[in-house]
């Protein structure tokens, strides 16, 4: 074991691929210097130039061409500096990345992972602050990871990599400093496998990505109610692990999901349509979904902070479907 | 003009007659309703396809777009499966999944046509990327029309290639109309090589129609890619003689365009070429059209006697 | 009442907009698809030179260069044709024209429509079958409509039109020949105002777009098993009428949502979670949900029928939720 930041994590991981399979490369904006938070720092010198590849600011035409690598032998890892710029390679990434294997009735395969970071970070206001994992979660033909903590982070990526599919790995810029401990070794998170990260019996709380900590920390402060908490980290959105869901909620009855992105047609939404059709009978109560606003983030501190939901948000949804509210 | 001799060009002659009778066949099976969606047809442009083609190794990547198919047929894909593809056939090379605007026949090389214009461009890059890692004097050509030229892929497109010096050539069918609309009206440069000259790549255009002039071109490109040296831009000038779609009655065009055009036809002069210099007897010309009909009825039959697919091949291949 | 097409009653909307509103623009020529109603269309663009353009094959600048427009007092109607190529103009519509009210707070308006034919055409393929609206709805600050019918079409285009926020609207090319009753002198149709076009009382149906011709088809046919459906059509989808749905719930309690996107976070999705969260007391069954499974488009025509939601399967959904 050893005490690593979820950035530390993400490199190690990277480095680690590289080092396995010469197949590998990296390609995104700055990457080669180690991009805006140095996540790819010391890569280059390691792997040199021709594997970590500084591109123009062209991520529709960098994707297509990650995507058109892969179909022939590599086995790219594609960074798009903000998530909210994913908006520029919708094209490839929806019509090419997603839907090559299918559409070619199996010849092709495309091996690529694409590394986003998206969520709120420090006032960075509406175009640097976005979680869009729903829009991604909706294109059939590519995986969704959103790991929470550094260990996951490294596991998960090694699994996105060495996947033949199309891997969208969610990272939380909020994260980036979080630290844990990450064990040694070549530990792969298989990609559909979520995680419980506390148990507990009357109320079942999904939480993604930077919502993991809050929902613990309400578990933490409800327990002291008297109300026990289950905590479910799903770490993969498609594939889904519903099973390990809808386990939990057969024992609670009771369901919210917490997740940082606007909670319209978020994936809160999928869960809860799915937990409903799965296990309605079990419930006693309404799905609650805690999700942002509908609106888009907005600049000032202040406004950010209001935007943004909590440990409260989530303590204050439990207490509801206790009816204790 | 290079000394050539019979056995290198009748053969091409062949190629160009196979891709004219398989697109004639299928806007007839079209008609007829055995082959449904959206079909574009490459009727009229055959000398590009099989001029630029008949130069690249099985191993060399080719990418195209929505009127694909004989680009398909020139890089060396088998007509019975292109046929039951396009006939939704679970025998077609992409079980019935992919159709006309999405061919890949990844055994000869032909990686991968789809439907978003512009798009495949970039997928060529990543495709010359692998070539040059590789070291093994591959190289990606890409096929896109005049249309494709107004897309933000196509100028990110040049400008990675030539940066970053890639094998790849950029081969630009320009038939003087993107969908309904004659290239004017969509842009001021007429002449789509103009573009690589911004990001100083080597360009040329050349008679599309005139199988002589795109081998001559083509040859200088594959060279360039070989050796090292990066992309090359070739823009032939050619015409399609059917409609954008199969149902476009093409109104936007003048007849005597058309005929203009027709009098221009790749087939006939590049036949009436061998014939005025005794590279090819009336008899071997008439019979290469006659041998590309009866290949062609022999993919039709496979295609049209092959099963449909099955419910369950709806989620298959999903995710590899 | 007089009865039109579904696209003749689109066309004669545009005309009025064009007529009314100097500022109104129409950019790109497949309001009317791509067949031979074409050249109807093309009756607008003579009679509007400079108000009527095709703009080439730029999806990602005329979608920006249109909501620059719409910033600077025109009110632009894009067509980006198949649904499936908006995909190009996305940073121009979900970080732009979205959010440009809300970042300016209020300076700037985008009073832009983007006209899309979404879904399943036959024979389109994975490449030109999506249906994007459900992602749009995770965009705040875009509205998205959808009509289903020839009297909707033309009140909702023109609410569109009038409104000062960017808007997705969605239509379909197997509506345009429905049929339907349009009054003469008929009125803007607000949006935020749901419909319910079979009144029912054993299961409620939520249908959007083409899947309320469908449902409707598939009420009628229930109806002779004596099973009453009531089929409601939210119109829009931002914003949302979501206490008329909600009342239709409360009386039946048995919901079936029908939509054309794919399963997963669609259209279907939201409107499921959100009865799962309010409506939780009044329900007697899960919601099931009728949609594009979680696959691409394939082509070939048989495995594009099982793929398609369809009359039959929502009959199929109607007798699961009355088990």
């Amino acid at each position: 074991m050893a005490e690593k930041s979820y950035l530390e994590a993400i490199r190690d991981g990277l480095s680690e691929e590289m080092a396995r399979d010469p197949s590998v490369y990296v390609l995104g904006e700055d990457v080669a210097v180690g991009g805006p938070f140095g996540v790819t720092k010391g890569l280059s010198q390691e792997f040199g130039e021709n594997r970590i590849i500084n591109t123009p600011i062209s991520e529709g035409t960098v994707m297509g061409l990650a995507v058109g690598a892969a179909l022939l032998g590599f086995r790219p890892v594609v960074e798009i500096m903000f998530m909210d710029f994913i908006t520029l390679a919708m094209d490839q990434l929806v019509n090419h990345a997603a839907k090559l294997h299918y559409m070619s009735g199996g010849q092709l395969r495309v091996p690529l992972t694409i590394r986003v970071q998206g969520g709120v970070l420090a006032n960075w206001g509406a175009h640097h602050s976005q979680s869009l994992e729903a829009w991604l979660l909706h294109v059939p033909g590519l995986k969704v990871v959103v790991p929470s903590n550094p260990t996951d982070a490294k596991g998960l990526l090694k699994a996105a990599i060495r996947d033949d599919n199309p891997v969208l790995f969610v990272e939380h810029r909020g994260l980036y400093f979080a630290r844990g401990e990450v064990p040694e070794g070549d530990q792969v998170i298989p990609i559909g496998e979520a995680s419980v990260l506390r148990s507990g019996s009357d109320v079942t709380i999904v939480a993604l990505s930077k919502m993991v900590a809050p929902a613990l920390g309400a578990a933490d402060e409800l327990s002291s109610e008297g109300i026990s908490a289950e905590v479910i980290d799903p770490r993969s959105l498609c594939p889904l692990d519903l099973d390990t869901v809808a386990a939990s909620v057969k024992k609670s009855g009771r369901l919210i999901i917490a997740h940082e992105a606007v909670k319209t047609a978020g994936v809160g939404a999928e869960i809860a349509a799915q937990i409903q059709e799965a296990v309605i009978h079990y419930l006693d109560g309404p799905i609650l979904r805690v999700g942002a606003p509908f609106a888009p983030v907005p600049y000032s501190a202040a406004l950010e902070r209001k935007f943004l939901r909590g440990k409260g948000d989530i303590v204050t949804a439990a207490r509801k479907l206790m009816g204790r509210a | 003009m290079k000394k050539r001799d019979r056995e290198e060009l009748l053969p091409l002659l062949e190629k160009m007659w196979i891709i004219r009778a398989f697109e004639e066949k299928v806007s007839e099976l079209y008609a007829k309703k055995e082959i449904l969606g959206l079909i574009h047809l490459g009727i009229g442009q055959e000398a590009v396809a099989v001029g630029i083609c008949s130069l690249l190794h099985q191993d060399d990547y080719v990418f195209s777009g929505h009127r694909a198919h004989g680009h398909a047929i020139a890089k060396g894909a088998d007509l019975g499966r292109l046929m039951a593809e396009l006939a939704g056939r679970s025998t077609g090379y992409c079980r019935g999944k992919g159709g006309s605007m999405h061919i890949v026949a990844m055994d000869a090389g032909f990686v991968a046509a789809t439907g978003i214009v512009g798009g495949t461009i970039p997928l060529a890059l990543g495709a010359a990327l692998v070539c040059k890692e590789k070291k093994k004097r591959q190289l990606a050509v890409v096929f896109f029309g005049d249309g494709a030229g107004q897309t933000g892929a196509f100028h990110e497109s040049l400008n990675i290639a030539s940066l970053w010096k890639l094998p790849v050539i950029f081969v630009c069918e320009n038939n003087g109309y993107a969908e309904f609309t004659p290239l004017s009206a969509h842009t001021v440069v007429s002449r789509l090589a103009d573009h690589a000259r911004t990001y100083s790549m080597p360009n040329v255009t050349v008679d599309g129609n005139d199988l002589l002039a795109v081998l001559d071109a083509a040859r200088e490109a594959v060279q360039r890619a070989r050796s090292g040296e990066g992309a090359t831009f070739i823009e032939c000038l050619t015409y399609r003689l059917r409609g954008h779609y199969e149902g476009d009655p093409g109104k936007y065009r003048e007849l005597s365009e058309v005929a203009e055009w027709k009098a221009k036809d790749p087939i006939a002069r590049f036949s009436e070429m061998l014939k005025q210099k005794r590279m090819a007897s009336e008899k071997q010309i008439r019979e290469a059209e006659i041998e590309a009909r009866a290949r062609v009825e022999k993919a039709v039959d496979f295609a049209l006697s092959s099963p449909w697919p099955e419910a369950d091949e709806v989620t298959k291949q999903v995710f590899a | 009442m007089r009865e039109l097409a579904y696209y003749e009653a689109k066309f004669e909307a545009l005309g009025e907009i064009m007529a009314a509103d100097e500022r109104v623009h129409l950019i790109g020529g497949t309001f009317l698809s791509l067949s031979t109603r074409r050249a109807i269309y093309q009756e607008l663009v003579k009679k509007y030179p400079g108000r009527a353009v095709s703009p080439p094959i730029s999806e990602l600048s005329f979608c920006g260069l249109a909501t620059g427009a719409a910033m600077a007092g025109l009110r632009p109607i894009v067509d980006l044709s198949t649904g499936s190529f908006i995909f190009e103009a996305w940073p121009q519509v979900a970080n732009e024209a979205a959010n440009a009210l809300y970042m300016s707070a209020g300076q700037t308006r985008v009073p832009v429509v983007f006209h899309i034919f979404h879904g399943i055409r036959g024979g389109g393929a994975a490449q030109h079958s999506h249906s994007p609206q459900a992602m749009f709805w995770n965009c705040p600050g875009l509205e998205i409509v959808l009509p289903s019918s020839p009297r909707d079409v033309k009140g909702l285009l023109k609410t569109a039109v009038a409104s000062d926020n960017p808007t997705i609207f969605v239509d379909h090319v197997q509506l345009l020949e429905v049929r339907g009753e349009v009054p003469e002198n008929d009125k803007p149709i607000p949006f935020g105002q749901a419909d319910v076009k079979r009144k029912g009382s054993d299961v409620t149906v939520i249908a959007t777009s083409l899947e309320v011709q469908k449902s409707l088809g598939a009420a009628e046919r229930l109806a002779e098993e004596g099973i009453q459906v009531e089929v409601v059509d939210p119109r829009t989808v931002v914003p949302l009428d979501f206490q008329t749905l909600l009342a239709s719930v409360e009386k039946t309690g048995r919901v079936v949502i029908v939509d054309q996107c794919h399963r997963s976070c669609g259209i279907a999705a939201e409107l499921a979670a959100r009865i799962a969260e309010e409506g939780f007391d009044k329900l007697k069954a899960p919601l099931r949900r009728v949609t594009t499974p979680d696959v691409p488009i394939p082509f070939s025509p048989p495995l594009e029928e099982f793929v398609t939601p369809s009359e039959s399967r929502i009959i199929d959904a109607v007798r699961a939720v009355l088990r």
